[in-house]
């Protein structure tokens, strides 16, 4: 059996039919076609590579020598003892008033569009104002933060502090959680729904017993990578206060005096150490980067696994 | 006997429906309100500006806010010079990886290759713009430019390059995915090879998506700052100019630029700050605009599929 079929593959008339079949000429253009899209990947790709190779030869070394006192120490003019610590002090408070504000109004207005809403003039309104707001330029967000937060509202905020930062943050955020988190809902079937209720649950037993818990890898997985964006945002918190320069952080202040006086985040130092043109400065504004990538790269990872790992078809 | 206050169920249930419905609303509302907050203090501010402003200071030789120079065309023609560049790296970078992923990659491959494009689209514009003037400035843009100055619009141009092509790869991507399969095996059945399916059957069933894509990533390189602010140079402001070889300043890059520089402190600047709202709102006029063509666009798609 397996003798004939080898046979007949090999015989000339199979060959020719096989000719035929392919045009008779070498596929050479296909495969330069794939090749240069495939290229397009490698490109792509060879950023991504020669992006972290270059991070790490300028600011691997002084990061592994300076180590824990590089995370720790303040900014300073003199870039042999200039360190993040100030900056990651402000990036972490930043990422907690996002989760304190941006998330749960986020995820609640997603429920009411998704869920609740009826098909009217306001809810239409509501639709556009979201997805508007998730594609204004994130500098825009700065001019909101420094015209809210830090002048009109600066007898809460303090003016140029890490509380205003935060709120612009939330701001800026918060339409992206709204889109994330509809999203989910949307993939959860209307017969869980239809089944719930067919039981005698009312909307709200519905949403919190079936809708959020198959929505709930999605919501988590969209909130991960928001708070990656949340923590990598730089142009919004140059203009809402977010110093630049160095600044001393007094010791033995109050929690809020400490939260309404200046503040920096590690993009912001990123930025700043960046534009020096010492070569000291870049090799510290290497080393903030490899922190701030390490911390991107991982929530951004632990995000796409997630995904993966819980990725449902219905 | 079952009556329809029975049915109606308890009334602390439905008062407990109608708080928590309430406070659902009461989330949806913020959208509103921080919308409304925007284009109140932009439009408002804007016009303060505008107002006090000399309007013959708007066309003048540059931006230069120091000196009460405010040239829009500067700023405007300087977004589109490093947006232009960006967009013909961004262009066939994107759409190709896009192709290939969806039309080439094996599924496995495809696994595994998406999500690195993911991670490129995560990396933080300011550290592409520290990409753009300690590796592409030096590599690509001094040698091709001849010029001393790392600070260029080209190598800025480069970097906002790199950061919208995972934009563009994505959203194209998706365009293409969501083409039925039966129009491809119906070429295949013409005859057809797998290139000319995807150039002439493909490409053109999902054009919608891929326009959607485009101009996306035409809005995010004119909104883009970080990368501009580090790599444009320009900081105290420029005379206008188009050169990709030169500094140069955009709209965003003027805007940090205000923020951060000592601009504030100087005599006769103070129009310096209203005049970051005054360009404050034509960015968020221009990208309203391309944003809600695209949008047109993607909704197009959906509808024919």
């Amino acid at each position: 059996m397996t003798g004939r079929t080898a046979a007949l593959r090999e015989s000339p008339a199979s060959e020719a039919v096989r000719r035929t079949l392919a045009g008779n000429k070498l596929q050479l253009g296909q495969i330069w076609f794939q090749g240069l899209l495939m290229a397009a990947l490698i490109v792509a790709l060879g950023v991504l590579v020669s992006l972290l190779l270059d991070v790490f030869e300028r600011g691997g070394a002084m990061l592994a020598q300076r180590g824990v006192d590089f995370l720790t120490a303040g900014t300073s003019a003199n870039p042999a003892i200039a360190g993040v610590g100030q900056g990651i002090f402000g990036s972490l408070v930043i990422v907690v008033m996002v989760l304190v504000f941006a998330f749960p109004v986020g995820i609640g207005a997603a429920i009411y569009i998704e869920e609740y809403a009826r098909d009217t003039f306001l809810t239409r309104v509501l639709n556009a104002a979201v997805r508007n707001l998730a594609g204004v330029p994130a500098i825009v967000y700065g001019l909101l933060g420094l015209a809210v937060f830090v002048i009109i509202l600066s007898s809460v905020t303090g003016g140029r502090s890490v509380i205003a930062g935060g709120f612009t943050m939330a701001a800026l955020v918060m339409p992206i959680v709204v889109i994330t988190t509809a999203e989910s809902l949307r993939a959860v079937p209307r017969s869980i729904r239809e089944a719930g209720f067919g039981v005698g649950a009312t909307k709200w037993q519905v949403i919190r017993h079936h809708v959020l818990p198959y929505a709930a890898p999605g919501i988590l997985t969209g909130s991960i990578l928001t708070l990656s964006r949340a923590f990598g945002e730089t142009a919004p918190l140059v203009l809402a206060g977010g110093v630049l320069g160095g600044f001393a952080t007094r010791p033995g202040l109050g929690v809020v005096e400490t939260l309404q006086g200046p503040y920096t985040a590690l993009p912001l130092i990123v930025f700043n150490w960046a534009r020096q043109p010492s070569d000291g400065f870049r090799q510290l504004s290497a080393a903030a980067i490899i922190v701030l990538l390490a911390i991107i790269l991982l929530l951004n990872g632990a995000a796409i696994y997630l995904r993966s790992r819980f990725e449902k078809r219905w | 006997m079952l009556t329809l206050t029975d049915l109606r169920g308890s009334p602390t249930r439905r008062g407990r429906e109608t708080l928590i419905r309430a406070m659902f609303l009461g989330a949806a509302a913020v959208s509103l309100v921080i919308s409304a907050l925007i284009v109140l203090t932009l439009v408002g501010r804007a016009l303060d500006f505008i107002s006090r402003v000399d309007i013959a200071d708007l066309v003048s030789v540059g931006w230069l806010p120091r000196r009460g120079y405010f040239d829009i065309a500067t700023i405007f023609f300087g977004t589109l010079v490093i947006t232009a560049i960006g967009m013909v790296i961004a262009t066939p970078l994107g759409l190709g990886a896009a192709i290939y992923l969806s039309e080439y990659a094996s599924p496995r491959r495809r696994r595994v290759l998406k999500p690195i494009i993911e991670l490129l689209a995560g990396i933080p514009s300011v550290v592409l713009g520290f990409y753009a003037i300690a590796v592409l400035a030096p590599a690509m843009v001094q040698p091709l430019c001849g010029s001393n100055s790392i600070f260029s619009m080209g190598a800025a141009g480069l970097g906002v390059g790199i950061l919208i092509t995972p934009l563009i790869a994505s959203v194209a991507e998706d365009a293409m995915h969501a083409v039925p399969m039966s129009l491809r095996e119906a070429s295949y059945g013409l005859g057809a090879r797998k290139r000319s399916t995807s150039l002439r059957v493909v490409l053109p069933a999902a054009v919608s998506g891929i326009v959607a894509a485009l101009i996306l990533g035409v809005s995010r390189g004119i909104g883009e700052t970080m990368v501009v602010s580090i790599a444009a140079g320009a900081v105290g402001g420029s005379v206008f100019t188009v050169n990709p070889c030169l500094p140069g300043q955009t709209m965003t890059a003027a805007m940090t630029a205000l923020a951060t520089g000592s601009d504030q402190a100087q005599v006769g600047a103070e129009l310096a700050v209203p005049s970051l709202f005054f360009v404050g709102l034509l960015l968020f006029a221009i990208t309203l605009g391309l944003n809600l063509v695209s949008e047109r666009f993607v909704r197009r798609v959906r509808k024919a599929y």
